[in-house]
């Protein structure tokens, strides 16, 4: 059934990546690609860095050119938020977007992404409390850059870098984290020292253990952030990066499973056992090989490489999704990258590196490495993602002694 | 335009026509070529736009990088003379480029 016509809503990272995976496999039926921003697909990391620099367009920040929807007969339907969708249970249906159109299909993916958290707290829509997700809301936040003080509250990886981002442009910045340590349970404690350490080199206030009370304004505008223990921090402009939440409601509303995502199994498949869910709104079995947890994974690398074991589905010769989860987060002058996914309880192992701001911390379970935390250590996280794809050892006796390069672990 | 001529693992040739500023990964990805996936958008985070730069144009480029030399050295593919990362290709008015795409980038 590659003949039939595929509808893809939610024109994104993983989206893209979908709609070209089903045509390079051969779907040859009609494709269409419904997105509600008005840009074609584009790269989301750059919204926290050059967008806020200004060193970027759309055009630079496409994931595709004109040329490839035109040439792989792809629809794109810019504009269109798609409200509703009524399914048959055997794959087919309808999609009715706001504005009234609709689409009939017969075959559905679902790539909607997630959408900020937002803090219910008083003067939380005061103008200057903004998140970010999209290139509209970056190019809101590039414009105000121009205040005196910004608080980031949720130390986070969007937040840290727009931290980053903002204090190089001379803005005096404070990151209030309500947890113990920045980037949450995503990374070990003794890597969020150090990048903490590094922000604080650069000028950034952190405050960790903080939460925030309320949002005080003047005349609408915000004005400071008042903290749980009395403290007032000006602010100009609050950039809020608390986590976000996937945008499953539409699969909701038409009975499919949804558990914090749209359930799928291996297959990207739904609860239906035709719909497909790829990327952020996916709650999906881990696709590290002998991990049996589920999760939801908000990075490039899942979009991307999710998409194209799902379209593997859509042709009728399904391959589950398997793979070393990575992610990557560019912090002012630190190049953060991590392979594979650490149970919190992990044990570190740290290697220092030849200069400072350099280092890898290992993640070990017993004798078997998890994951890796790489700054400015792109050698590393090679060496480890490749390792962990390949189901090689590192030994934890070996990877300890910091003098041996580990790529000579692996030779 | 810049002109790039991709050769896949298989033989197969396909030329895309790409913008000026554009990286050699840039033209790939933007326009469906397979095997060059890069995933971080050109900041040296990924090593997933692995090439074999032919040797003619070897030096139409600035040389590798430290960053660039340190992820090569562990690609997915093995390494060979003429490895670059594509995101560091940036193509100038006029130029015409071949590279051949490795077997595997993850
Ligand atoms: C500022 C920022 C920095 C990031 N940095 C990194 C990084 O350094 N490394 C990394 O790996 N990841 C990073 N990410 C995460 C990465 O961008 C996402 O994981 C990725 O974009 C997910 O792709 P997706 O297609 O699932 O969702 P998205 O890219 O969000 O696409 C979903 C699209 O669907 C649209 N949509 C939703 N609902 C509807 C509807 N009902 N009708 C029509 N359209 C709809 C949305 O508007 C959106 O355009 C970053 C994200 C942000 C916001």
């Amino acid at each position: 059934m590659s003949t039939g016509h595929l509808l893809v809503v939610g024109a994104g990272q993983a989206g893209a990546q979908l709609v070209s995976s089903a045509r390079d496999l051969g779907w040859a039926g009609p494709v269409t690609l419904v997105g509600q921003e008005p840009h074609a697909p584009y790269s989301r990391p750059p919204l926290s860095k050059a967008v806020l620099r200004g060193q970027a367009t759309v055009e630079s920040l496409a994931l595709r050119s004109p040329a490839f929807y035109r040439d792989q007969h792809v629809d794109l339907v810019l504009d269109e938020r798609v409200t509703r969708l009524e399914l048959s249970g055997t794959g087919s249906g309808t999609a009715v977007a706001a504005s009234g159109r609709s689409w009939e299909f017969d075959r559905l993916a679902l790539a909607t992404g997630a959408e900020p958290r937002r803090l219910d707290l008083a003067g939380a829509d005061l103008d200057g409390v903004v998140v970010l997700r999209d290139l509209a809301d970056a190019e809101a936040l590039a414009r105000r850059l121009d205040v005196a003080d910004l608080v980031v509250v949720g130390g986070g990886f969007i937040g840290l870098e727009v931290a980053a981002t903002a204090a190089a442009a001379g803005v005096r910045v404070t990151v209030v984290e309500a947890g113990p340590s920045l980037m949450g349970r995503v990374v070990s404690p003794v890597t969020a020292e150090l990048v903490r350490a590094a922000h604080q080199d650069a000028g950034v206030r952190v405050l960790t253990g903080a939460r925030p009370l309320r949002f005080c304004g003047d005349r609408g505008s915000v004005a400071a952030v008042e903290l749980a223990d009395g403290t007032r921090l000006p602010a100009g402009l609050v950039l809020v990066g608390v986590g976000a939440r996937p945008r499953d409601d539409l699969a909701r509303a038409a009975g499919l499973r949804c558990d914090g995502g749209v359930v799928v199994d291996a297959f990207s498949r739904a609860s239906d056992g035709h719909t497909l869910a790829v990327g952020d709104c996916a709650d999906l079995p881990d696709p590290t090989p002998g991990s049996d947890r589920r999760l939801r994974l908000e990075s490039v690398d899942n979009a991307v490489e999710q998409a194209k074991a799902a379209a593997t589905t859509l042709v009728g010769d399904p391959r589950p999704y398997t793979g070393v989860p990575w992610f990557w987060s560019d912090q002012g002058s630190l190049k953060i990258q991590i392979a594979g996914l650490a149970h919190p309880d992990d044990e570190v192992v740290l290697r220092p590196g030849e200069r400072p701001g350099r280092f890898t911390a290992l993640r070990y379970r017993g004798d078997r490495l998890t994951a890796a935390e790489c700054v400015n250590a792109p050698a590393d996280f090679m060496v480890v993602r490749k390792a962990l794809a390949q189901g090689r050892a590192v030994s934890r006796a070996e990877a300890a002694d910091a003098g041996v390069p580990l790529k000579k672990l692996l030779a | 335009m810049p002109k790039v001529c991709y050769t896949q693992p298989d033989g197969t040739e396909r030329v895309v026509e790409a913008e000026v500023g554009d990286s050699v990964m840039q033209a790939a990805v933007r326009n469906g070529v397979p095997g060059i996936l890069g995933q971080c958008g050109g900041s040296l985070s990924c090593a997933t736009c692995h090439v074999f730069l032919d040797e003619r144009h070897a030096d139409d480029f600035p040389p590798v990088g430290e960053d660039e030399d340190d992820m090569l050295d562990v690609a997915a593919t093995d390494r060979a003379d003429n490895s670059r990362l594509s995101c560091q290709l940036v193509l100038a008015a006029g130029q015409e480029v071949h590279v051949t795409i490795p077997e595997t980038q993850l």
